[in-house]
């Protein structure tokens, strides 16, 4: 996803870089998004717990805290409980269940991490949905003694339809089988074969025991048969970049139409795909109507070009009518306007889908109505078969024909998450009943085979993370505009503005710079063995 | 009393958002908060029945009477905030530096007593100690930590060796560990 490159940090990189020369050192994400998932009891939260406690960091008085709870409610018989760390609701801890997504940040000498720690029952499928949208990589975690679950098989299924391309199977509980070689083996085969139709880009298999602390910060004496990287090595050096949104066509999703006097009237918003220069000719969509940059303004300062994942306002030669809702892309490549596609909808509403009702539908910044015209099929996320269509439930996942009732600009989810995905409004509760993703290629019928999810082409060059990298110092000063934006009382519910607040302002990169210079040439050598291993591991797949 | 005053403000005005300041590395119910985070009529925030939240897309109906508290920097961390202080040179209260202060140690933690807002118990004297606030909650509950951080880049430099967490100095959370938890049901930001 484009913004994540620009939390990559690569917004912020000190002056050194600033002349337009590639960053040679910079080889990676500084920010990785991870979502942790897999079924009841498999101990998510207890690596979370794990992996924040061996990178240090937990903080004395939450150790404190720790012991204390889990004297009170701990699971491990008065011992440190780290799964008490992230269940953070007490409805969880008296349970012992994870209910909602937690989000947790730490990092390493390497790498900033936020993980999302997902719920394994399927009551809060749509929870898990919500950490996987934004993660770049899921840890999959798999209890040795029990080996593939229905679960393993549903989470696997939704990563998959959400994006995320690489996942990293953790065989937990490895003490409680005697750190069998065999049965790891056993249980890898089970869920490459499981994972076949899922087209994941990287399937890397990780014997580990969270409580006990096996292959997490380091390589175990128990499993000297494993000749992988341990699991915070691993989170490391993942490649996880998404090129198609860098390289992709412009795209530039009008939040707000800024007009603080009659002397200026800009569209400030976020790029959300490839790259736009000053005097480039553009259309605003679904009008067609055509005309050139003016300027490209922030609060830093104009700038000539900006890329994916900046927050900008641009102004035009001309007075062209642009609403927020609307899309402007480049003018030779207009995208087609209809109302009506195919999506696949995973309902997350307690009541069901009502045959022909009308919902709220918002796709980037437009909103618009939507009916359901027909539900083709339902998928069946533990067999991933294919069954006759009918309303949807909750957490049932179905492919469906929407008919908008203005036209739309749609996006494959494949190519865009951001401009593939979309969310649908109930509009006498306004809760969100389901999420969607646009599926243009999807069949309408039961006939295919299988059910594949989306995501998973292979094309991944190089080129997003130099370009990213190159063009860091045009997006530093770019940075407020989001912000400012609110700060300015242009409409508090500028949703999207602030979604760029998180995306851009987060100012990771002066401290991964520096941290970054430390690190020596013996430690760069091993993680890329790491990572060409990590790649071979994905090729069979 | 916090809760209670914003309660009034946020009832009187009958404003669709209030934005906040919170962050989920704060504390552990906090993690679990989303950036649109939905109130109910009566301001309390139902943990178990939030709203999903995809990708940057938010939904921000709201029925008569609701509101959403909103949370943009729910992704920063404390050293981001001091980092972005730093790079935008954002002028901060002087109480965030050390300087030597007259407090008294009660239960832990080191509560400033610069005036008689503060009744001294018996036994009690106050000292003097170079202390700052790391973070600054509603007096007299929010204790100081002993620091000689007089300049931002102090602060920086004590943030990353830092083994305790920015809420230590709470009282209002100490009371138990799912405190914050229930004060965000009352309404508490």
């Amino acid at each position: 996803m484009a913004h994540a490159l620009a939390e990559a940090g690569y917004t912020l990189l000190p002056e050194p870089f600033s002349g337009g020369a590639p960053a040679p050192q910079i080889q990676e994400k500084a920010l990785l998004r991870f979502i942790t998932c897999g079924s009841v009891d498999d101990g998510k939260s207890t690596l979370i717990g794990r992996l924040l406690y061996d990178s240090s960091m937990i903080a004395d008085d939450q150790l404190e805290a720790l012991d204390r709870d889990s004297k009170k409610f701990g699971t491990q018989g008065g011992n440190l409980d780290f799964a008490l760390l992230v269940d953070g609701l007490s409805a969880e801890r008296e349970q012992g269940i994870t209910i909602d997504v937690a989000y947790r940040y730490f990092k390493t000498d390497r790498r900033s991490f936020i993980v999302a720690d997902t719920p394994g029952h399927e009551q809060y499928t749509r929870n898990m949905a919500t950490g996987a949208s934004t993660a770049d990589v899921a840890v999959i975690l798999v209890d040795a003694r029990k080996s593939i679950l229905p679960q393993t098989r549903r989470h696997s299924f939704i990563v998959a339809m959400l994006g995320v391309r690489d996942v990293i199977v953790a065989i937990n509980k490895m003490d409680l089988v005697d750190y069998s070689e065999a049965r790891f083996n056993e249980i890898v085969a089970a869920y490459r074969e499981m994972a076949q139709s899922l087209k994941f880009r990287t399937i890397a298999p990780l014997p580990i025991s969270a409580l006990a602390g096996d292959n997490i910060a380091s390589l175990s004496d128990r499993t000297p048969w494993f000749q992988g990287a341990p699991l915070l090595s691993l989170l490391e050096t993942i490649d996880a970049s998404r090129a198609e949104e860098v390289e992709g066509e412009f795209r530039f999703p009008v939040q707000w139409v800024n007009r603080p006097n009659l002397d200026f009237r800009g569209f400030s918003g976020w790029v959300a795909s490839g790259a736009v220069k000053v005097g480039d000719a553009i259309a605003s969509m679904p009008s067609g109507r055509e005309s050139r940059v003016k300027r490209i303004v922030t609060m830093g300062g104009d700038l000539d070009r900006a890329v994916a994942g900046q927050s900008v306002t641009l102004t035009l030669e001309d007075e062209v009518d642009v609403s927020r809702g609307d899309l402007i892309v480049g003018a030779s490549e207009k995208p087609a306007v209809a109302s009506r596609v195919g999506a696949r909808l995973l309902w997350t509403a307690e009541t069901n889908m009502h045959r022909g009702a009308s919902y709220i539908a918002k796709l980037g910044a437009r909103s618009a109505n939507v009916s359901i015209e027909k539900l083709h099929y339902l998928i069946d996320i533990h067999t991933f078969e294919k069954a006759p269509g009918r309303p949807l439930g909750l957490n049932e996942i179905g492919f469906a024909s929407l008919q908008f009732d203005r036209p739309m600009i749609f996006s494959d989810y494949r190519d865009n998450r951001e401009l593939g995905g979309f969310i649908l409004i109930d509009r006498i509760t306004n809760e969100t009943v389901a999420f969607g993703l646009i599926d243009r290629q999807a069949q309408t019928t039961r006939d295919e085979s299988a059910a594949t999810p989306q995501g998973a082409e292979a094309a991944w060059p190089r080129l997003a993370r130099e370009y990213g990298a190159r063009l860091a110092p045009a997006a530093a000063s770019g940075m407020a505009v989001g912000l400012g934006a609110v700060l300015l009382g242009a409409s508090p519910m500028t949703g999207a503005t602030l979604g760029l607040a998180d995306a851009v302002l987060r100012p990771l990169a002066h401290r991964l710079y520096g941290d970054y210079l430390g690190y020596s040439a013996r430690r760069d050598a091993r993680q890329q063995a790491v990572r060409d291993e990590v790649r071979s591991e994905g090729d069979g797949i | 009393m916090k809760i209670e005053g914003l309660r009034q403000a946020l009832d009187k005005w009958k404003f669709d958002a209030a934005f906040g300041g919170a962050r989920r590395d704060e504390e552990k119910s906090r993690a679990k908060e989303r950036v649109f985070s939905h109130r109910n009529a009566a301001q309390a925030w139902n943990p178990r029945d939030q709203r999903p939240e995809l990708w940057t897309i938010f939904n921000t109906r709201l029925n008569p009477g609701e509101s959403m508290r909103v949370f943009p920097l729910s992704n920063w961390t404390e050293l981001d905030v001091w980092d972005y202080i730093a790079a935008e040179k954002i002028p901060v209260a002087s109480l965030y530096f050390a300087r030597p202060r007259p407090v008294v140690r009660r239960d832990g933690a080191l509560i400033m007593v610069d005036d008689d807002r503060l009744p001294l118990l018996e036994g009690e004297v106050a000292e003097m100690r170079r202390v700052r606030f790391r973070t600054l909650g509603c007096y007299p509950l929010t204790g100081a930590i002993e620091s000689g951080a007089e300049t931002l880049e102090e602060i920086i430099t004590e943030m990353r060796a830092a083994t305790t967490s920015e809420r230590q100095g709470r009282v209002i959370d100490y009371d138990e560990s799912d405190s914050m938890e229930k004060k965000k049901r009352e309404g508490y930001f």
